[in-house]
């Protein structure tokens, strides 16, 4: 059978993978981000970490998507897919292989458990699906898993709520776990922390609404679920509502979960960007050593 | 017959509280109605072939779209506030400002009157505070 091992998030910001392609990824701005994305590179190289296929749940940032369709939940079933140009070139990466056994079977179940999915046999990936595997996976000829990208809608309004993606990630559970064969499946949420991008707010970063995110993502992601949109836009910027996405991981899991790792750094160009690893409390690994990484803005004095 | 939905959000309501916010122009079906040739204008350029063209004649590029003078203005200004003003979205604005090879911090920063040097700085000190940019009503 397989299960929902493994809940990852991850920033999916593009100049990461700009950081990585002009040789910066060691400079004094980037050291501390890839150091603390190592320990997670480490981690998921192990046998017994590496996932047969991660569920990668971002927002397509108008790249297969423009105004004409907009899909809310979306999930891709295909073969693979390509990089997409998102106006510089398409980023240097392998093509994204997905598994279309269980992509249809996920997009099966969750139309059958009221998700009216949109179903895309072609479709190309941007930086918010190939940044968070560069990140874990750094640049390998191929990529060591399969994936299957499942973009939500949250740049037109209004995306979906906290609500309806943590009970997507249930569902998402709920499908992986009525597969037949045996599969190590993560479920990463990608995007965020605090950031906006837009009008003379831009470069609005709040460390105590990010740290109480993901405090309460690990410890109660039911109230959190209830969050309404408008806390995120104040409180976290106006692409901080990024992070509604991770309530979908959240929903894979089960309630009690261990966080093995906790990562929070400020900034990565605009935003401050959080990398968590959790697991079902019953099946936990051990945690990393540390456990526990904040580094950058203030926490440099501190 | 699955148990009805007991609550609802208001969508005035909802809507409302979405103009709100200090500075911030939020992506409403309202303003993706008002830019969609703009912002679709924008998602041309995803094409290297277009990008060129783009990039040899501004002005008859755009003419090629329904795109209103005041807002082709703001394109070739590259005055990304004009743009957002004109139901612009940054998503899309993004093909714009790469095909100009600048970043998405260079696109933001540009939006907030700082220097870019300032605005760098900023961040690295940790970001713009929320206080006081949270309402414009409620003021905090």
């Amino acid at each position: 059978m397989a299960r929902v091992t493994t809940g990852i998030t991850s920033s999916h910001i593009p100049a990461l993978g700009a950081a990585i392609e002009t040789g910066k990824s060691q400079d004094d701005y980037w050291g501390p981000v890839f150091k603390g994305y190592q320990a997670i590179r480490d981690w998921i190289k192990k046998p017994e970490n590496m996932p047969d296929v991660v569920v990668l749940v971002y927002n397509d940032h108008a790249s297969a998507f423009d105004q004409n369709i907009i899909p809310t939940f979306a999930i891709g079933c295909a073969e693979k897919f390509k990089p997409a140009d998102e106006g510089w070139g398409p980023r240097p990466v392998p093509d994204v292989v997905g598994h279309p056994d269980l992509a249809w079977h996920i997009a099966q179940s969750l139309i059958l458990d009221d998700f009216d999915m949109c179903i895309m046999n072609e479709m190309d990936v941007d930086h918010g699906c190939t940044i968070p595997l560069t990140m874990m996976f750094g640049e390998p000829e191929q990529w060591p898993c399969k994936v299957i990208p499942l973009p939500v809608n949250v740049v037109t309004y209004p995306p979906p709520s906290g609500a309806r993606c943590y009970a997507l990630g249930d569902s998402i559970r709920a499908a992986v776990e009525s597969f037949p064969e045996d599969l190590n499946v993560h479920v990463w949420g990608t995007g965020g922390m605090s950031h906006q991008l837009q009008g003379p707010r831009a470069g609005l970063i709040n460390k105590e609404f990010d740290l109480d995110f993901i405090d309460q993502l690990i410890n109660d992601p039911e109230a959190l679920s209830k969050k309404p949109h408008i806390d995120y836009l104040r409180e976290a910027g106006s692409e901080g509502i990024e992070l509604v996405m991770w309530l979908i991981m959240r929903g894979a899991l089960p309630e009690k979960v261990r966080d093995l790792y906790n990562f929070y750094h400020i900034p990565a160009s605009n935003t401050a960007l959080g990398a968590l690893i959790l697991q079902p409390e019953e099946t936990a690994g051990e945690p990393l050593e540390p456990r526990r990484v904040l580094s950058g803005g203030t926490f440099a004095k501190a | 017959m699955t148990e009805k939905k007991k609550e609802r959000i208001n969508i005035h309501e909802y809507l409302a509280e979405m103009e709100d916010i200090p500075g911030t122009r939020v992506f409403t079906a309202q303003r993706a109605r008002k830019g969609y040739h703009l912002n679709q204008f924008a998602m041309s350029l995803m094409k290297a072939e277009n990008r060129e063209r783009f990039l040899a004649d501004e002005k008859a590029y755009l003419d090629e779209w329904n795109i209103s003078e005041e807002a082709k203005k703001a394109v070739m200004d590259r005055d990304y506030n004009a743009m957002i003003d004109h139901g612009g979205n940054i998503y899309y604005l993004a093909k714009l400002f790469s095909t100009d090879k600048k970043s998405f911090q260079f696109a933001a920063g540009s939006m907030t009157g700082m220097s870019q040097e300032d605005y760098a700085k900023m961040m690295l000190e940790g970001g713009r505070s929320p206080e006081g940019q949270r309402s414009i009503k409620g003021k905090y």
